[in-house]
């Protein structure tokens, strides 16, 4: 993988965001300013898949975020995906009051099918958006923190990095699945039916969502961009290359990789809380260890290391599963498999790759063309500085 | 010779690798100041040492002091670059994907906090501090290239560079020369006696010219304890160096 100049990264975020949020209106109006019936509607269920595209992208980016420029090929980004996706569910629950089967306005109907006569503390404070809101964030940052603090201080790199995170979704899944952790087990959280009071199903809300996605994608791009052409963002890709050179010359690696883990964690969480009001449901399989490693092939495809590249990857390939799935679901794993193999085979840097190639070609040449431009001009300048010296030597010998 | 006065203080230090002992009871004291050229056959534990020094090995025993009392076997390498110790790789190890310029800032000597480096920018005075070094290495019209594509040389001024913009006080230079041209050789002899004006430095080679060009005390390492220690002249006419070593 080669890295690509930062402002060509930002070039084509920039660009990115504009057909993100010029496109997301497009959507929204094509969807609520036009008659069911006109040629060019589309129609809400339409809307909300690319809403669910859109939170996939986020996720696509947080990942690239560590494994592009840190280095940390993670396969539990799920995890924290589902985490996200839990806390935004459990808002959604205590919204739902006394409007479940079992009308109990405390307790969702899980609870009261399991016999329990009171919320459990870690229930508790989910009534309010906000304290939903900020744990989305927290949950999966804290759990990011406390894992990467002890699989980075400890120095586990590499597949072995790769594998504990594998375990760590997987771990979750098991708990999650559990009803006695509380958190509706295998059915998971479903039946939500407002957000913030407003209905949940109706196309107004469905577009605020699909369009706070789009806004969440674009606000994510801006601060990977912001972290990768940082002076930090420098040293994180040293760390990447040459983990033990960077200590050497001073770098503590591990924070650089926490810090830039934690962070990626707390996005793919945002990514989860966007996804779940638009898709309805959050259930433990988002926990499944092959959730990660999808995401991970969305990267792949659309481009490691460039950022935008994973948005497209995570769009097209999340398109394409759609599509196949619908056609032919048999085939669907094994066009993912084929699609990955394709991609690392032929299309190394993904399908960003050519793109960002042909513009960094030209600007090898113009480079070459300034180096050599540059060294005749300090030829010239040696040349002629040797005048100056020679006069004054002389001139001090004529002194002396 | 005074402990105070010397800045790296090495004593009875043994480091072995699955029974075979690296290095064997090794002293060695390094004055403020002073540079030091340290020669020895293939596998003496020449670069164990600077392993050692710069706290990627841990020594099964001994003392290592910076500085008169910071013990550096309790540090890790980050602490211990920080500390004023910096180091050049046997093989050349530079950020690959990055510019020349680049690699030179990320070695400036600055602070390595993640969440300075996150909102500090270069200012007048370090973009000038790097072009001092760029021109000092030569490579001021390579500055914007990936440092991949630099030839082995280059690499090798490159990592030269990084030290220099580093900074440190004590310098672990580890066959600087090696695939270097004789000219290539005979420059970075004389880059290096500069750098030695105004640092302590380490260096390691099997060049026998351009530690001749170097000029300093020499220490001539055998299975990993001190065979001898001297001028050039003095420890190239011992018979044990002669049998070990040059007169291979
Ligand atoms: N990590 C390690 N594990 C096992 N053996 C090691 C390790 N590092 C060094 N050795 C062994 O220790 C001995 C000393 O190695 P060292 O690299 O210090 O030699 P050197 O003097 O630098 O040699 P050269 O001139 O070839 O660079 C060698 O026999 C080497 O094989
Ligand atoms: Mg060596």
């Amino acid at each position: 993988m080669t890295t690509i100049s930062p402002t060509l990264l930002t070039r084509f975020a920039v660009g990115a965001i504009a057909i993100l949020l010029v496109g997301s209106l497009v959507v929204i109006y094509l969807n609520l300013g036009l008659p069911a019936d006109h040629a060019w509607h589309v129609p809400t269920y339409v809307m909300s898949l690319m809403g669910k595209y859109l939170a996939f992208a986020l996720l696509a980016l947080s990942i690239d975020l560590v494994w592009g420029f840190g280095g940390i090929l993670t396969l539990g980004h799920g995890a924290f995906f589902a985490l996200g996706g839990y806390a935004m569910g459990m808002y959604l629950m205590r919204q739902i009051g006394d409007r479940g089967v079992y009308a109990n306005p405390l307790l969702p109907d899980f609870m009261v099918f399991l016999n329990w006569d009171s919320l459990p503390w870690y229930w508790l404070g989910f009534d309010s958006f906000w304290f939903a809101a900020a744990m989305v964030i927290l949950v999966p940052g804290l759990l990011a923190f406390v894992f990467g603090w002890l699989a980075f201080r400890s120095r586990v790199t590499g597949v072995y990095l790769s594998i504990i995170t594998q375990a760590m979704t997987f771990a979750l899944m098991l708990a999650f699945f559990r009803n006695e952790m509380g958190f509706g087990g295998n059915n998971g959280l479903t039946d939500f039916k407002d957000i913030l009071g407003f209905n949940i199903q109706s196309a107004e809300t469905r577009a605020a969502l699909f369009f706070a996605t789009a806004l969440a994608v674009s606000l994510g791009l801006l601060l990977c961009i912001w972290m990768v052409r940082s002076r930090f963002g420098q040293a994180l890709v040293a760390v990447r290359d040459a983990e033990a050179r960077a200590r050497f010359i001073g770098y503590r690696v591990e924070h650089y990789k926490l810090i830039v883990w934690t962070v990626s964690a707390a996005m793919a969480g945002v990514a989860g809380a966007l996804y779940v009001p638009q898709v309805g449901i959050i259930n433990p399989s988002e926990f499944a260890p092959g959730n990660s490693i999808e995401a991970v092939i969305w990267v792949a495809v659309g481009g490691r290391g460039t950022l935008v590249g994973s948005i497209v990857g995570a769009v097209l390939v999340n398109f394409g599963k759609t599509y196949f799935t619908g056609a032919f679901p048999e085939l669907w794993l094994f066009v993912l498999g084929a699609l990955f193999v394709v991609v690392t085979i032929f299309l190394p840097r993904g399908i960003m790759g050519p793109f960002f190639g042909m513009i960094d070609r030209r600007r090898q040449r113009r480079l070459a063309a300034e180096q050599s431009e540059s060294a005749a001009r300090a030829s010239a300048r040696r040349e002629a500085g040797i005048e100056p010296d020679d006069a004054a030597t002389a001139g001090q010998g004529a002194a002396q | 010779m005074s402990m105070t006065s010397s800045l790296l203080y090495l004593d009875g230090v043994s480091v072995s690798f699955d029974g075979f002992k690296a290095l064997n009871n090794l002293s060695m004291v390094l004055e403020q100041g002073e540079m030091r050229a340290i020669i020895g056959p293939n596998g003496a534990g020449k670069t164990t040492m600077m392993d050692c020094i710069t706290g990627k090995t841990r020594p099964d025993e001994g003392t290592i002091l910076f500085d008169g009392s910071v013990d550096l076997t309790e540090l890790d390498e980050a602490a211990i670059a920080n500390r004023g110790i910096g180091r050049k790789f046997q093989k050349p190890t530079v950020f690959e994907k990055h510019t020349v310029r680049t690699n030179i800032a990320l070695a400036l000597k600055e602070s390595r906090s993640p969440f300075h480096l996150l909102l500090a920018r270069l200012d007048r005075e370090q973009n000038a501090r790097i072009d001092e070094v760029l021109d000092t290495i030569r490579l001021g019209h390579l500055q914007k290239e990936t440092a991949a594509n630099l030839s082995h040389g280059q690499k090798q001024w490159l990592e030269i560079g990084m030290l220099l913009a580093q900074d440190p006080r004590l310098l672990l230079v580890d066959e600087p020369v090696a695939g270097m041209t004789d000219s290539e050789t005979a420059e970075t002899a004389k880059l290096l006696v500069d750098i030695a004006k105004s640092h302590t430095v380490i260096v390691v080679e099997h060049d026998m010219a351009f530690v001749r060009d170097l000029d300093v005390k020499v220490t001539v390492l055998h299975e990993g304890s001190v065979l001898a220690e001297g001028a050039l002249d003095h420890v190239s006419a011992d018979k044990r160096v002669i049998d070990v070593y040059l007169g291979r």
